[in-house]
């Protein structure tokens, strides 16, 4: 069974006219992580709310096409069902914190909590998750009193404590020092591994192109490319798309640095030091 | 007289948790980026700089006046402070009104205030959006209309609280031309900012702050050649200076543009 199903999707906010979502087909498998990237009102936080029923169950407005997510259809459950299927991080940390608990701990045990799990698994899943995002040391503080990087990852802990399926993560570390933010990504790679399908919107291309095994590259609500990091950020019409690659692809390709095999520009680190030490790597 | 003196600053929220301790530096025209763990004291310090907050010990002068002297309301000519979060800043139901709104209680004409407003929006490029609500607009936008309703007050002094977060490459260029700008005209720009790359290119001078303590201060080229003591402040230098690393390069490199010239300029045929 596909993680995700998506069949020509389209969708229009209440009082809009343009499409945000048009003509929207691909399919995820189960365990992959998904980098979904795009300049600002490309769609890509629109679709992100349509995998996870926000759209259409929320937000009204025009909507064609089906969405699946672990064999469950969008259109035709509910929010709170879907949820316990698929769950989304928000961009903005407010957004997602319930304002109602008065410790990081009790925050990360609301979900579980509405879920009903048994207290001793509950205890464990939260242990886990709070050590797993650094966030132990602050268990008994009010998550107001968090900093707006900390704030965000409690967001992302409450999510991954309840274990669903599919993780939804819009820009997820953008108020995350450098180093946070590379916990965040080697955190939610552990979960792919452990077969959790992740999706995420990232603005940060050299981590997306680091650690997703497929890039989504999205455009006036339609998806553009889909496929290796590599492939994707190799296309030269990526600019117009008001999309800069990964610093290493960029430099990669103003110096014609390429795979001799693929003609495809590297996008790690990694792969850039490789090609850089080796010869012949000049096109 | 420096346009910002801080003289051994400390504060706590809570009194015995410091938030900030014995934090010395002065600042004067140029582009300053603070850069630092999530809660090693950069916001507290910026809002320490605006008047918001006052030190517990320690003074901090303002072109010579004491922030514990002054408000927050007076330094509105001196120093403009664009929010981490739009949504904190904006009020108003039109995009022009937020904008002209400083100008105005600056005490500019409704003239004067106008111009000032109209040229800030040019300046992010949202003049065609200025009869919009700013929540009709995207959150790259609304921070855009942030920025420029500090802008419109044409402060000597202008601090960004991360100013490329939820900004695509468009909204980044943009941002990082109107700091360019704005240091061209000879002011001071004080950035907090997790975005190495963004520091590299556009920064002079980088001050970093580790659990509330002044770790390193210097020239922009200088703090990133400490890979080792930015790792123990959960940072490191951008991208460039980690490639040029990786490949065994003694220089400190500070973005792509320069690296991709000496590349060239060492080739042999070159």
């Amino acid at each position: 069974m596909k993680a995700v199903v998506v069949e020509n999707l389209k969708y229009r906010y209440p009082s809009t006219e343009r499409l945000a979502l048009d003509s929207v087909n691909f399919e995820v498998e189960q365990g992959e992580f998904i980098g979904i990237i795009g300049k600002n009102l490309a769609g890509k936080s629109t679709l992100c709310e349509a995998l996870v029923g926000l759209v259409p169950h929320f937000y009204k407005g025009a909507y064609g096409g089906r969405v699946v997510v672990d064999g469950v259809e969008v259109l035709s459950s509910t929010v709170s069902e879907l949820a316990r299927h698929i769950g989304i991080v928000f961009q903005n940390p407010f957004t997602q914190i319930t304002a109602d608990k008065l410790t990081v701990y009790e925050e990360v045990a609301f979900g579980l909590e509405n879920f009903g799990f048994d207290r001793s698994e509950m205890v464990d899943r939260i242990d886990y998750v709070l050590k797993l995002l650094g966030l132990y040391e602050y268990k008994d503080r009010n998550p107001f009193e968090l900093s707006g990087g900390q704030m965000q990852r409690l967001a992302i802990a409450s999510i991954i404590a309840m274990r669903p399926s599919i993780i939804v993560l819009d820009e997820p570390t953008s108020q995350l020092d450098p180093l946070g933010s590379e916990e965040v990504f080697r955190a939610v790679q552990s979960l792919s591994k452990e077969g959790i399908t992740i999706i995420m919107v990232e603005q940060k291309m050299e981590k997306i192109a680091q650690y997703a095994d497929k890039i989504m590259l999205m455009h006036e609500g339609r998806v553009i490319d889909f496929g290796a990091p590599e492939k994707v950020f190799s296309r030269p019409d990526l600019e117009t798309y008001g999309v800069e690659p990964p610093v290493f692809t960029s430099v990669a390709k103003r110096l014609g640095i390429n795979d001799n095999g693929t003609g495809l520009y590297p996008v790690t680190l990694e792969q850039m030091r490789r090609l850089m030490i080796s010869e012949p790597h000049r096109s | 007289m420096n346009l910002i003196e801080v003289n051994s600053v400390s504060f706590a929220y809570t009194e015995g948790v410091p938030v900030l301790k014995d934090v010395t530096f002065s600042l004067n025209e140029g582009s300053v980026a603070i850069i630092g763990q999530n809660g090693s004291g950069k916001t507290t310090l910026v809002k320490l700089l605006k008047a918001l907050l006052k030190p517990n010990t320690g003074d901090i002068f303002i072109k010579g006046v004491n922030t514990k002297e002054t408000t927050a309301a007076k330094l509105a000519k001196t120093v403009g402070l664009v929010f981490q979060n739009p949504n904190d800043q904006i009020f108003k139901n039109k995009v022009l009104d937020e904008v002209m709104f400083g100008p105005l209680n600056i005490g500019q004409s409704v003239e004067e205030a106008r111009e000032n407003a109209i040229r800030a929006l040019e300046t992010v490029s949202l003049a065609d959006k200025k009869e919009e609500n700013p929540y009709d607009l995207s959150l790259s936008e609304r921070k855009l209309v942030s920025i420029a309703s500090i802008l419109s007050m044409n402060t000597d002094i202008v601090i960004f609280d991360e100013p490329t977060i939820a900004q695509d490459w468009w909204g980044k260029t943009k941002i990082k031309n109107i700091v360019r700008d704005l240091v061209d005209c000879g002011k001071l720009i004080i950035t907090i900012t997790h975005d190495m790359d963004f520091v590299g290119e556009c920064f002079q001078r980088v001050i970093v702050l580790s659990r509330g303590e002044l770790l390193l201060d210097g020239p922009t080229r200088e703090v990133f050649s400490k890979e080792d003591v930015l790792r123990t402040a959960y940072l490191e230098p951008p991208y460039v200076t980690q490639l040029c690393r990786a490949i065994g390069y003694e220089g400190v490199f500070l973005s792509a543009e320069e690296f991709v010239k000496y590349y060239e300029s060492s080739l042999p045929n070159s």
